[in-house]
């Protein structure tokens, strides 16, 4: 039994002064992974034609270098900035959706921390 | 988790059907949803012709008309039969709309009338308003001001008061919040896109003193932000407002006044 009133529960814990930072950088990220994803594109094309060596020279260059991490760091926190709000719309259990996204968010990060780890191997020692 | 199938107790069953009288030649068939809270049994949906040579033009009219006539049992709510009041909000044909506003002839076929969808039944097509009228009650939708009370009324120009235009007609139908997917999952949280175009029009309204309070309160992962710009609410709203557009504008004051 709860007498709670209707609006005691729409008020519930008041606003979180946040989200607008979250909804920008998804903005950003987003105009930022076009350009980016051009080249994304443009580099994994090569892929198919290209010897080994002509493609670890190429992204052993300076630019291609900067450019290559900066995709796949706009490219996952992008994904996890997505990935946070289906969590939210779907997981109602408040325990389970904080792990979840807390989890979600360390893999992403790890996963991004690896492709630069790789991408630094290849640029510098090949 | 958000459930994606209804319960067995709310799953439809064929309800029963009333036949035109005899000679009627102009007969409409409308589907509606029934249910009453006191026999315990699932929703049903009953048919009902209706010979549309005696019956007004409009879905309400026809609603009416089978309460008058037909089956004085069904349940529904309505006012100023002119879209005004709000109350006749329901889903007709698949869409939100007020039934008074909205002409029969627009439709080919049996017409399905349904009460607003994901919203708690109370009986037939009246639905339980009460988080909705919370959620609006919590924006705080009256004037907020600093300044002592004039002796006479607040001025607003004409460009001032232009800029309530669009937010002002609003009659608080419900149509958009029940057809958005959004608040569908998360209207425990989710103010939804009547209650923010509501909020926006206090926001954009000169007179009033309070807008960073109010841009606090609505800066939330779920009070604002659940909006994804899915539309349906400007799709579906009878009055032809665009509660998408005013979330925006919301959204867009939040990120002047961070990024600004």
């Amino acid at each position: 039994m709860a007498f709670q009133t209707p609006l005691a529960k729409v008020r519930g814990l008041g606003s979180a002064k946040a989200g607008t930072h979250h909804f920008w950088m998804q903005r950003v990220t987003a105009i930022a992974l076009i350009p980016l994803s051009l080249w994304m594109v443009f580099y994994t094309e090569q892929l198919l034609t290209a010897s080994h060596e002509e493609m670890r020279a190429w992204l052993a260059g300076p630019i291609d270098t900067t450019i290559a991490i900066a995709w796949v760091i706009a490219a996952f926190y992008h994904a996890a900035l997505g990935l946070q709000v289906v969590m939210e719309d779907y997981i109602h259990t408040e325990g389970l959706k904080i792990a979840a996204i807390g989890l979600m968010k360390l893999t992403f990060f790890f996963c991004a921390l690896v492709a630069i780890v790789v991408i630094f191997r290849i640029s510098l020692t090949g | 988790m958000v459930e994606f199938s209804l319960p067995k107790n709310s799953v439809l069953k064929k309800g029963k059907s009333f036949p035109a009288p005899e000679g009627a030649v102009n007969i409409r068939r409308f589907e509606v949803y029934r249910w009453n809270p006191d026999r315990g049994e699932n929703p049903r949906v009953d048919g009902y012709d209706i010979d549309m040579d005696s019956c007004g033009p409009m879905v309400l009219d026809a609603i009416i008309k089978i309460k008058n006539e037909i089956d004085s049992t069904l349940t529904f709510r309505r006012s100023c039969r002119e879209g005004v009041c709000g109350s006749c909000s329901m889903n007709v044909n698949g869409k939100n709309t007020l039934a008074c506003i909205k002409a029969i002839d627009d439709y080919k076929g049996t017409i399905k009338v349904f009460p607003l969808p994901h919203m708690d039944v109370v009986k037939d097509l009246v639905t339980d308003m009460t988080n909705f009228y919370a959620q609006y009650s919590s924006i705080k939708p009256w004037i907020e001001t600093q300044t002592p009370a004039p002796d006479r009324e607040r001025l607003q120009s004409k460009e001032e008061r232009k800029k309530l235009d669009g937010l002002f007609e609003c009659v608080l139908c419900a149509c958009c919040s029940a057809s958005c997917p959004s608040y569908w999952w998360n209207s425990d949280k989710y103010l939804g896109p009547a209650v923010l175009l509501q909020a926006s029009r206090w926001l954009v309204d000169s007179r009033d003193e309070n807008t960073g309070e109010r841009l606090d309160e609505l800066e939330d992962t779920y009070k604002l932000y659940r909006c994804h710009t899915i539309m349906s609410c400007t799709d579906t709203c009878p009055k032809g407002l665009n509660p998408a557009k005013a979330i925006a504008g919301i959204k867009k004051m939040l990120v002047i006044r961070q990024q600004g």
